[in-house]
């Protein structure tokens, strides 16, 4: 099984660039997305209180962690790689709004631990973060939001999170997911407004916020609760967006997660179904761990 | 393999237990919270030592708040932008010793009522006699909020009123009536206000004023230019309306100082609220701000100071709408409490209650905010508040009122709301680019809250238990000895909703005392005076507030419970021009008048 959750997939180191000073200064793609985050996370918090306190996001993120090198351990045997759980952690810790702790805990303990119970063929098949978060939505609305600070609703630091996330993904290689989903939600968002007479600027509203930002950098380009084919990737997005516009439809606050939660699965279950039906006697569930997990 | 599979089955098993955990979490706080709903008396008074009944009708009071009707352009978003007006204020006008109801009205063309206590359990609306009710004429405005102060030392409470529009001021002509000064005042042409006090700033004997404006003033919600009015953020909003210190001259005219004394905001303020937090004096002045952070800007005797972000309540952006001081833990230190909003599964912003850090006093005076730990965080779409000791027991209890906008019960504008509220500035700045509300619900019809203070650092809400069934949109909360009996009765205003009078009936095993104070080197409102009451081993302190809460002016009136057989030690008044003044061993069950000595 593979530990990451939302950083998408490393591309393969060249042998020439493997030693050297060079090493030492260019960034392993593992650790591009944790970094990418804390900057939204400290930047968010230092401009605009982002946070609902230190501790709490500490406690998600510790929570996170540590479960996931619990179970890492007594299932594989092995300390799995945190970068994936710290990345959980955080989003946990900055989208969960309660004033209670045990919510951070909890979504955090849920979310690692998802991954590795809810399993078809050996692939985790739900974003660890989305379940949690959807989970703790569903289950707790009285006592968990999500986030509600917005940058200020400021246009600057909007576009420094478009910017550097797009830079990031490109590198990354999952733009087109990116991509694909602002487009279809913008084309749906147009199409909401003029079936229920709502301005647009409000439907397009949504999208300008960091939840959303985390949602379409963090979740929706998790590699391991995406297809494989970019074809595929490009086809699910638009559904989820799909989703979301008819979750929406009917008021559904929280239908990006919603739609994700959904959507997500189904097509992991349809993938693993046609890969079945094309190679009967390789099982993904056979593949072992990627070799950078270990 | 054979472990993994065992390990894996247990795994699963937590984690279907983790997901059933919030479900349980849920169930148990229902069956501890959820109590009486309907009042019995006795078994309150025997419980939570004190009930209370709402007997407006029968003390003679039929006021209904009305809304404004503003530029149709906001038709569609109307009951959101027309969602406050309704007020309290207590003042006893003609100095009789009794205490009357001012209420403000927000209609065009609306009256406002000053309802003066007969003595005998009822009320008799003099406003239009006095000459202060018909206030919201076309084209000057609608009120807002009143505040109470003897702005001549006179003798008899001037009243200020502010509006979405004209602010008011009406001189007191000793008890008869009221003359309309504003003009000679030097008050501005139109502020858009949602808070105002009286306070002595400077200490010179004269009551100042502050108000702080919400949307700018430039701005005629009866005739927009544009619709670009709504705020530029919903957490660092700073296109709202100017701040105003005006200092008293002392010849009925009043001075504009806001920028020279160092209060310079545009932040959308609902609530204010003065008081010495650091022994200095002087009171400081706390703004609760909507769509941002909270101001606290610490007071020299001249300028002002903003600390909000060095003393810890400037940071965190919510919805300000509410600020109250109490000394909660009898120690001789003001919390304060700022009401926001929180909604099930759509904004858990949370009340903040800001104690002062152990260990932290004067210029490095530090607040944290405790509301979580105390039991007072969540009270739905909050507004006003106020500390009062309800049970007489010797701990300040805090009464909240809530709710937003009541239409329809099945319909809710929460997620057309949550969605322009995640928007940037340029879409939600723009009152066109909010989704219509077409007769749907903002958080309507909520359930009020009364927290009892157990004395052990805990509050429980006993609002269905004691008698507060009421879930009109609540706005402002005044307590006041209505009928000089010794316990705080609670009258409350709700948005295009009724005045309500909660008449609380308290257990007699518990003793008070009280103090009507008059101020003669000092204000002779007595506004800023501190009042440290020493008893059985413990001590209370209280001031005399110009404003505070939403839209609410509590009774000048002190009032300290002292639960069961009381020994008071002493009083130490402080009034606000230095003088301290010692009352030995006073006897409990009294209203102790005191003039400041000479």
């Amino acid at each position: 099984m593979s530990e990451r959750i939302t950083a998408p997939v490393a591309p393969p180191a060249r042998p020439e660039d493997a030693g050297g000073w060079k090493r030492w200064l260019r960034l392993d793609n593992r650790y591009v997305a944790p970094i990418f985050i804390t900057c939204i996370l400290i930047g968010g918090h230092l401009s605009f209180g982002m946070l609902e306190s230190y501790q709490k996001t500490a406690l998600a993120i510790v929570a996170s962690i540590v479960t996931d090198l619990v179970l890492g351990r007594i299932f594989f045997g092995r300390w799995p790689n945190v970068a994936s759980a710290y990345i959980t952690g955080i989003s946990v810790g900055i989208l969960v709004r309660s004033p209670a702790f045990w919510p951070y805990v909890l979504c955090s303990v849920i979310s690692i631990t998802s991954k590795y119970v809810l399993r078809v063929k050996g692939r985790h098949i739900w974003n660890p973060s989305n379940f949690g978060i959807s989970a703790m939505l569903f289950l707790a609305p009285e006592t968990v939001a999500t986030l509600s600070i917005q940058w200020g609703n400021y246009l600057l630091p909007m576009l420094v999170i478009w910017a550097l996330g797009s830079v990031i993904i490109w590198r990354l290689r999952r733009f087109h997911i990116t991509g694909i989903y602002v487009v279809s939600f913008t084309a749906f968002a147009f199409l909401r407004s003029y079936i229920t007479g709502s301005p647009w600027q409000s439907e397009i509203a949504p999208l300008t916020g960091p939840m959303y930002q985390l949602f379409i950098f963090f979740m929706i380009t998790d590699p391991k609760t995406t297809v494989r084919s970019k074809k595929g990737q490009c086809i699910v997005v638009f559904l989820v967006a799909f989703a979301e516009f008819l979750l929406r439809l009917h008021q559904v606050v929280y239908a990006p997660f919603y739609a994700l939660f959904t959507v997500g699965p189904a097509a992991m279950l349809v993938e693993m179904w046609l890969d079945s039906r094309r190679t009967p006697a390789a099982s993904v569930g056979a593949v072992p761990l990627p070799a950078r997990s270990k | 393999m054979k472990q993994n599979r065992t390990a894996r089955i247990i795994v699963s098993i937590l984690f279907v237990a983790m997901l059933a955990a919030p479900l349980v979490i849920k169930w148990e706080a229902a069956r501890r919270g959820g109590g009486k709903t309907k009042l019995d008396a006795q078994a309150a008074l025997a419980r939570h030592g004190f009930y209370f009944e709402e007997v407006s009708r029968a003390a003679g009071v039929n006021f209904v708040h009305q809304a404004p009707t503003l530029d149709p352009q906001l038709a569609p978003i109307m009951p959101q932008v027309a969602s406050m007006g309704a007020s309290v204020s207590i003042v006893d006008f003609d100095r009789d010793g009794w205490p009357d109801i001012y209420v403000t009205n927000s209609g065009e063309g609306s009256k406002n009522a000053l309802y003066h206590n007969l003595h005998d359990g009822t009320f008799k609306d003099v406003a239009e006699e006095m000459g202060v009710a018909d206030v919201n004429q076309p084209g000057t405005g609608v009120s807002m909020g009143a505040v109470w102060g003897d702005y001549d030392n006179d003798g008899y409470e001037d009243l200020l009123l502010i509006k979405w529009g004209r602010p008011e001021l009406f001189h007191n002509d000793g008890g008869h009536g009221f003359t309309r000064v504003t003009e000679q005042a030097g008050l501005p042409a139109w502020v858009n206000a949602n808070t105002a006090l009286w306070f002595d700033y400077d200490g010179d004997g004269r009551l100042d004023l502050f108000i702080g404006g919400y949307y700018s003033e430039d701005v005629d919600l009866w005739h927009l230019k544009t619709t670009q009015i709504m705020p530029d953020s919903f957490e660092y909003a700073k296109n709202g309306g100017r701040k105003y210190l005006f200092h008293n001259l002392g010849n009925g005219k009043f001075e504009e100082v806001s920028v020279q004394a160092g209060i310079n905001s545009r932040r959308w303020a609902l609530a204010s609220a003065a008081a010495d937090l650091r022994g200095t004096g002087h009171p400081d002045l706390f703004i609760a701000n909507d769509y941002g952070v909270s101001e606290l800007y610490f007071n020299d005797g001249k300028h002002f100071h903003d600390v909000s972000a060095q003393t810890g309540v400037g940071f965190s952006p919510k919805s300000g709408m509410n600020a109250a001081f109490g000394d909660i833990l009898n120690d001789g230190r003001y919390a304060v409490y700022v009401s926001n909003i929180s909604e099930d599964g759509v904004l858990i912003q949370g009340n903040n209650l800001w104690m002062p850090k152990e260990g932290t006093a004067g210029d490095g005076l530090h607040f944290e905010n405790v509301a979580r730990d105390l039991g007072v965080e969540l009270g739905g779409w909050s507004f006003g508040a106020q500390f009062g000791d309800l049970n007489n027991d010797g701990t300040l209890d805090l009464y909240l009122t809530n709710g937003y906008i009541s239409l329809d019960r099945n319909r809710s504008y929460w997620y057309d709301f949550s969605k322009i509220a995640g928007g940037n500035s340029i879409i939600i700045i723009d009152a066109n680019n909010w989704p219509a509300m077409e007769g749907r619900s903002l958080s309507g019809y909520q359930q009020k809250r009364v927290w009892l203070n157990d004395g052990a650092g805990k509050f429980i809400n006993v609002a269905q238990a004691v008698g507060v069934t009421d879930t009109y949109d609540g706005r402002a909360v005044a307590l006041v000895d209505l009928w000089n009996s010794g316990v705080l009765d609670a009258v409350v205003a709700n948005q295009k909703g009724p005045l309500l009078i909660y008449k609380n009936t308290v257990t007699p095993e518990n003793k008070w005392i009280e103090f009507t104070l008059e101020g003669t080197a000092s204000n002779r409102s007595a506004i800023g005076t501190q009042v440290t009451l020493y008893w059985n081993g413990q001590q209370q302190k209280q001031e005399v507030s110009g404003g505070s809460g939403f839209a609410a002016q509590n009774d000048r009136r002190l009032h300290f419970g002292l639960g069961k057989a009381p020994h008071v030690e002493k009083a130490v008044i402080r009034w606000p021009s230095g003088k301290i003044q010692t009352i030995e061993n006073p006897a409990v069950n009294q209203i102790l008048k005191i003039k400041e000595p000479a």
